[in-house]
């Protein structure tokens, strides 16, 4: 990752997401931020946390839980010209939300002819492991996707999770903000000053010549694993990051994959209908006038979510299955390969301990 | 049910020029929508029309004690209301009829009319939803300290949807400046209330948040007029949310132009008594002759100009299919 030459140091995922909003919320009197459990002690894991002190009551508050409601007011809010940050602390309450953000938000600027804007930023964290299970691990990213009038961004690095903030409160359209639980560990060189990760703009993490690999929210940190182990092996993989998955820059993939050949996009969210098809189908319209191009894609196994490790463990993929669906595509002929267990483990994932 | 607070409904304490100006509104609605039924058949109007003939009353009693910065955020059927906030009557002919000079370029049509410039939100065609949004408008006039409400109206379906009871709470809990309006005209679709609600005891639930209710039975407007200055004032105080049930009567069908009394779900009788204590009659009869006729020829040529505004207006390029899909910074 290129980096600005400016006042940067190391911040964790969480930091970035509160200083973010801190910032833009000194800049902008009109961005507020409310959601269940925003202001209590635990602070959404820690992300909200001192907003309160900061800002006050008015305007950083708890709500009920009323998460239909709660929508609404905030596209209420934005068309009065308002700048709302709505807060949920799992993915999975979004489908509490899906009327008023498919139905009005998405549709507003559209249905009333411009009369209304609706800036609003949608704020929600997928969890993973120690039992997050059916209703607690959902990446539902592609269901907004698939409607007209929404962005929908995922950033899978501190630095990102910063700027695309403070490009979404900026953002004078509804923006579902998708994070990972597992993310709020991690840490990467962030600039002090406030800035924007431009959405629609696609980041190439590492360069290569044997294969295509875009990873999406949590799963870019397990492909950029994956590159490290494949790199063992002299596999070259070219790994990609879309940060904002709409509007997505399908350019900056289709580029690499006219050089490689060779694509596969590890989402985490399931494979059907969902943004690994989605970026898949839109290379190969793109493409298929060259080379013949081998795609493949991986997400959660076609099953709930399970909360026992030993199946849950089955159910993501991971490092090493990633290295390995690498190397079958790019060495077809090859018999298949075990990258070394030690070497494919995640620090994040460690870390997380419970209870939770 | 009783009426849970009483108010005077002496017409006296009106002017001339109000009681004028409030038949004008009744009068401009019902006729403008007789004239969306009358046109109908012909196809030039290819949007589901919902419409309010009987229950203008409501729109017209509530708006007329509104100020002009004041906002409402109608309902699909939400013609009444439109109009009787002093919406553009071309624009929405124009929107019936698909052309760009519609107040929603003719992408939204009857069921989803907006007019910001005169503070009428959008209305949508999922009922319930536009209550949160007009609790968001609200909790931001009040947060910039302005003393302007906002009125939400919905049906008696509507009350049943979660998000109703939601809304309640939010904004009783913050009390956001905002005039709930339940026109309550007894069915939802098809479907009467007798087989919908495991007690009719509206007024009560609402009370229950904390939300003074009234119920105003009759459908008179003068009453409601009154009733609802008397909220507004408190409103603008920073009392917190108020709640009227609107007794009302839906004359038309659901969605369409024509009568319904055959199709088995409600009798023509149940009208009768709504038919007899017509608002626009009633307030028409207290004006004077010569200026209701006036008012009359006035809301006809009004009525004439918006349809030959729609007629004649150009629909919308086909580029406009991808415009405002986002807003651009």
């Amino acid at each position: 990752m290129s980096l600005p030459p400016t006042n940067q140091r190391l911040l964790t995922y969480v930091d970035a997401l509160r200083e973010a909003v801190a910032q833009e919320m000194r800049r902008d009197p009109r961005v507020f931020l409310f959601g269940l459990d925003v202001d209590d002690h635990k602070a959404i894991q820690g992300s909200t946390r001192g907003l309160v002190d900061e800002f006050g009551r008015e305007r950083v508050f708890g709500t009920p839980l009323s998460e239909d409601a709660m929508t609404g007011v905030a596209i209420g809010a934005a068309m009065a010209g308002m700048r709302p940050i709505h807060v949920h602390i799992r993915m999975d309450f979004l489908m509490l939300c899906m009327n008023q953000l498919v139905n009005i938000a998405a549709k507003s600027r559209y249905m009333y002819d411009g009369q209304v804007k609706v800036p609003m930023v949608v704020r929600s964290m997928i969890g993973k492991s120690w039992g997050q299970g059916a209703q607690h691990s959902q990446g539902l990213h592609a269901m907004f996707m698939h409607v007209p009038g929404l962005k929908v961004v995922a950033p899978s690095n501190a630095y990102d999770a910063k700027g695309a903030l403070i490009t979404a409160i900026r953002d004078d359209n509804p923006v579902i903000f998708v994070e990972h639980r597992l993310l709020y560990f991690t840490d990467a060189y962030v600039p002090e000053e406030p800035f924007e990760v431009p959405f629609g703009k696609a980041r190439i993490c590492t360069q290569g010549d044997d294969i295509t690999v875009v990873g999406i929210s949590n799963m870019l940190v397990e492909c950029l694993r994956a590159h490290e182990l494949l790199s063992d092996i002299g596999i070259s993989a070219e790994v990609i990051d879309p940060i904002s998955l709409m509007p997505l820059d399908v350019d900056t993939i289709v580029e690499s994959v006219r050089r490689t050949g060779r694509l596969l996009v590890v989402d985490n969210a399931w494979t059907a209908c969902g943004a690994s098809a989605e970026i898949v189908a839109c290379v190969l319209e793109r493409a298929q006038n060259g080379k013949p191009i081998k795609v493949r894609r991986m997400g959660y196994a076609a099953t709930t979510c399970p909360t026992t490790p030993v199946l849950e463990r089955e159910f993501y993929p991971d490092p090493a299955r990633i290295a390995q669906a690498v190397h079958a595509m790019v060495r077809p002929d090859s018999k298949p390969w075990q990258p070394d267990a030690e070497r494919a483990k995640l620090a994040y994932q460690a870390r997380f301990r419970g209870p939770f | 049910m009783a009426e849970r607070h009483s108010v005077c409904p002496d017409s006296s304490a009106l002017a001339a020029a109000d009681l004028e100006r409030i038949y004008r509104s009744l009068r401009l609605i019902r006729r403008a929508e007789e004239e969306v039924a009358r046109i109908y058949p012909s196809d030039k109007i290819k949007s589901p029309v919902h419409l309010s003939i009987g229950q203008e009353a409501a729109s017209v009693g509530i708006c007329d004690a509104l100020r002009a910065d004041d906002v409402v955020a109608p309902t699909y059927r939400g013609h009444a209301a439109f109009l009787a906030k002093g919406a553009s009557l071309r624009g929405l002919m124009a929107e019936l009829y698909g052309k760009a000079t519609g107040v929603a370029g003719g992408k939204g049509g009857s069921m989803h009319l907006i007019d910001m410039s005169h503070n009428v939100l959008g209305a949508s065609a999922v009922v319930g939803t536009t209550i949160p949004v007009a609790l968001g408008y609200a909790l931001a006039l009040k947060s910039m300290r302005s003393d302007r409400i906002v009125v939400s109206f919905f049906g008696d379906g509507a009350t049943e949807e979660g998000v109703f009871a939601e809304s309640l709470n939010f904004a009783s809990l913050h009390k956001l400046p905002v005039l709930f309006v339940c026109e309550n005209n007894h069915y939802a679709i098809h479907t009467p209330i007798s087989r919908r609600w495991a007690a009719p005891r509206l007024c009560e639930r609402v009370e229950t948040y904390g939300i003074p209710a009234h119920a105003v039975e009759d459908g008179d407007v003068l009453k409601l007029r009154a009733l609802t200055a008397e909220i507004v004032a408190r409103l603008r105080g920073g009392d917190g949310p108020a709640f009227i049930e609107c007794r009302t009567y839906r004359w038309r069908e659901h969605v369409g132009p024509n009568e319904d009394y055959d199709a088995g779900y409600r009798p023509r009788a149940d009208l009768k008594p709504w038919l007899d204590s017509d608002q626009v009659g009633r307030i028409g009869a207290m004006l004077a002759p010569d200026r209701r006729a006036a008012i009359d020829t006035e809301v006809e040529r009004e009525i004439e100009d918006a349809i030959a505004f729609a007629e004649t207006s150009p629909f919308p390029a086909i580029e406009a299919l991808h415009t405002n899909v986002f807003a651009a910074h």
